[in-house]
């Protein structure tokens, strides 16, 4: 078979159902992986002593297993309890807790850079401590978070493979089916991978934009080595 | 004198940090319109007792009344009180995520509840009053010291307090910037602010202050009017202190 | 059957796979030092062609999922080359290994770069090749400064370690869901490996803070990178 022909008429074809999945899990997983991080960091940080010890316990167990297991656990084990999800909601699942868990840790030390005396201020003109961490405390924190999160962002793209791991027929399951039913496997790989470059390009160039355009003077970002 | 007059009333506060006592027993009182200025060596607990006002830092012992009401032991209401107490800090404390103008007005829509369009006035007329509607869009890494201490009290302003506290407001400055800073702290007692002010400016506590409260060890060891603490040779502490300043306090 | 029991009929298995999954992330590290020290060189150090070429692999590894690289190695290239034969485990070890090393160069080049130039400048000062220099002055001091960053790449490697499930390399993962498949007991078999890999995991970082404050130098501030 023509190399071109299998390529545009056969792979690209099947990728790009593959790909729709990708997408949907990408975007079901991101906001909520977002406000689960902003959640876990602002309990740990501000939290009372139980929840603070309780997101940090959460943080540790998430980043000491592996994705592929949580996932496992998620779509087999949880069954065997009486919960049955779709293999697509157990993904979303593992990646929001994923992501969410290793988000906390870029906003917490952001939190942790927001000097003192933004908080005292803001107490000092009438701010609970509720209104001041929202108002004056999270919107620097996040800007500084922005380089960490972004590669958060770029790990679920990429990990968002795993799903396939759990039978669902995302970008890299599309690429495997089509890889076995033709015999043919480096071309397709390399093809299902540039994707993904793709997709990270495309994330690193945005982020790069979003971090211009709320970007203030004189609020650095922290020195996070990007990606 | 009518008792309504009193602003704020301060009894006997006491503050340790550690096994250093840091205020041992501070009480006075302050009238409407009344610039009080408190000097003396450093550490000797003069920014905690501002801090002790406004309740940022909690006193062991004594109580702070503002207007007839108790702002110690007040509970979640010390966020009422602490918009009628404004405060303004050594090192500004400006928002750095927001432009100068969005600094004076965050607590007027979140804090006080103010509609956009309300809110916006309000910080644009303060701005003003403190000499920077020009500089209402930049943000604080782009303003001299000078210029962000006159936001951080157009901040302060824009609440409405009752008394405003001012916390060494001009250390973190050089000459030139201090007098622009003083010079619309002077206004504002001309205007008739009610003002609680930790400085070393001798000249500005000469001229501006009603009564100069000096603390040492913990305690208010001399008070009176700046006349007074002048011409009386009992204040011999204070002007041994002062003596230091000699440049500053000559006219 | 209860859980401990399982545990116990099939420790030898979980024990093989531990070793698996060890070797897996031991081989991986090492492969990614040997390389992604000299890629870091390069990359500072280097001619134009030579940045180009190892920007280029660096971008590729990091941007594929270790999963597709996986599948790419596992069923494209290693047959594709005539080594069809070799193990899977040889195969998930240098795939893990040729992706650390494009994330470990990343490391060993900020703290080159983080050397400051005075420390070149004396070193050729005092007569040294600018390989001497390198190799006695830069990099001693480069090495202590990537340390604490290059200490995660190791509970990154455990965990990206279990993605060789997906290729059959018969490591903890593996051998985990072959012993649910086999006694029907789910959730408390996950569980236990969850367990071990969170052992592995932050027992593994233990050993190697404490290898970071046994190198230390006074003064010498780590983690500047």
């Amino acid at each position: 078979m023509d190399q071109a022909v299998f390529i545009f008429d056969i792979l690209l074809p099947a990728l790009m159902q593959g790909l729709v999945i990708t997408l949907q899990l990408i975007v079901f997983s991101a906001p909520f992986g977002l406000a689960l991080g902003i959640g876990v960091a602002t309990g740990r940080q501000y939290g009372g002593p139980i929840l603070s010890r309780a997101c940090k316990t959460f943080v540790l167990l998430i980043k000491g297993t592996p994705l592929l297991l949580l996932l496992f656990i998620l779509y087999f084990g949880l069954p065997s309890i009486g919960i049955t999800l779709s293999a697509f909601t157990a993904s979303v699942i593992g990646f929001i807790l994923c992501n969410g868990a290793y988000n906390s840790e870029y906003i917490r030390g952001a939190l942790i850079s927001v000097k003192d005396g933004q908080m005292i201020a803001a107490q000092a003109l009438g701010m609970t401590r509720a209104q001041a961490i929202r108002n004056v405390i999270m919107p620097q924190a996040l800007r500084r978070a922005i380089p960490g999160l972004s590669n958060e962002f770029i790990y679920l793209i990429k990990y968002s493979s795993l799903a396939y791991m759990i039978t669902v027929v995302e970008l890299s399951g599309a690429g495997k089916n089509v890889a076995t039913k033709y015999f043919i496997y480096t071309e397709t790989f390399m093809v299902v991978g540039i994707v993904y470059l793709v997709l990270v390009t495309i994330t690193t160039v945005a982020v790069n934009i979003l971090e211009k355009r709320v970007a203030v003077p004189g609020m650095s970002r922290t020195s996070a080595a990007q990606l | 004198m009518d008792r309504n007059d009193i602003v704020l009333r301060v009894e006997d506060i006491h503050k340790s940090f550690g096994d250093k006592e840091v205020l041992r027993g501070i009480s006075f009182e302050v009238r409407r319109g009344e610039t009080k200025v408190f000097i003396g060596p450093s550490g000797t607990g003069k920014s905690t007792l501002l801090r002790c006002i406004n309740q940022l830092t909690i006193p062991d012992r004594g109580s702070v009344w503002l207007d007839g009401e108790e702002v110690t032991n007040s509970g979640a209401r010390i966020n009422y009180f602490r918009q009628k107490i404004g405060m303004v800090f050594q090192n500004y404390y400006l928002f750095d995520h927001l432009t100068a103008f969005k600094n004076v007005e965050l607590a007027l829509l979140r804090v006080r509840g103010m509609s956009k369009a309300e809110a916006c006035e309000k910080a644009l007329t303060e701005l003003r009053q403190v000499g920077l509607e020009d500089w209402a869009d930049h943000y604080p890494a782009e303003l001299s010291g000078g210029q962000a201490q006159r936001v951080s009290i157009a901040r302060a302003l824009a609440m409405d307090p009752d008394v405003i506290l001012f916390d060494e407001p001009t250390s973190a400055l050089d000459p030139e910037l201090t007098r622009e800073v003083l010079e619309v702290m002077k206004r504002l007692a001309q205007q008739g602010m009610t003002m609680l002010v930790v400085t070393h400016e001798m000249g500005f506590a000469r001229s501006v202050a009603t009564e100069i409260l000096f603390m040492e060890n913990g305690v208010v060891a001399e008070q009176g009017t700046p006349d007074r603490l002048m011409h009386d040779p009992r204040f011999t502490r204070m002007k041994n202190f002062i003596g230091q300043f000699d440049s500053y306090w000559g006219d | 059957m209860d859980v401990l029991s399982i545990l116990i009929d099939w420790s030898p298995y979980i024990i093989a796979g531990i070793a698996a999954t060890l070797g897996l992330v031991l081989i991986a590290l090492g492969i990614g030092v040997l390389l992604g020290l000299p890629m870091a060189l390069g990359q500072v150090y280097g001619s134009r062609p030579v940045r180009w070429v190892i920007g280029i692999y660096v971008w590729f590894f990091r941007g594929l999922p270790i999963l597709v690289l996986l599948f790419l190695f596992w069923f494209g290239i290693f047959p594709g080359l005539g080594l069809g034969d070799v193990p899977a485990f040889v195969v998930g070890a240098v795939v893990l290994g040729l992706r650390g090393a494009a994330y470990q160069s990343q490391i060993f080049r900020g703290a080159i770069q983080s050397i400051s130039e005075g420390q070149m400048i004396a070193a050729r000062s005092l007569g040294m090749s600018r390989s001497t220099a390198i190799r006695s002055v830069i990099l001693p001091q480069a090495m202590r400064i990537a340390l604490p960053g290059w200490s995660n790449e190791y509970p990154n490697m455990l965990t990206d370690s279990a993605v060789c499930y997906a290729i059959g390399v018969a490591e903890l993962l593996t051998v985990t869901s072959r012993i649910v498949s086999q006694t029907y007991v789910t959730m408390p078999i996950f569980l236990a490996a969850a367990v071990i890999f969170i052992i592995l995991n932050y027992g593994g970082l233990k050993l190697l803070h404490g290898l970071e404050r046994r190198i230390e130098i006074p003064g010498f501030g780590s983690g500047a990178v």
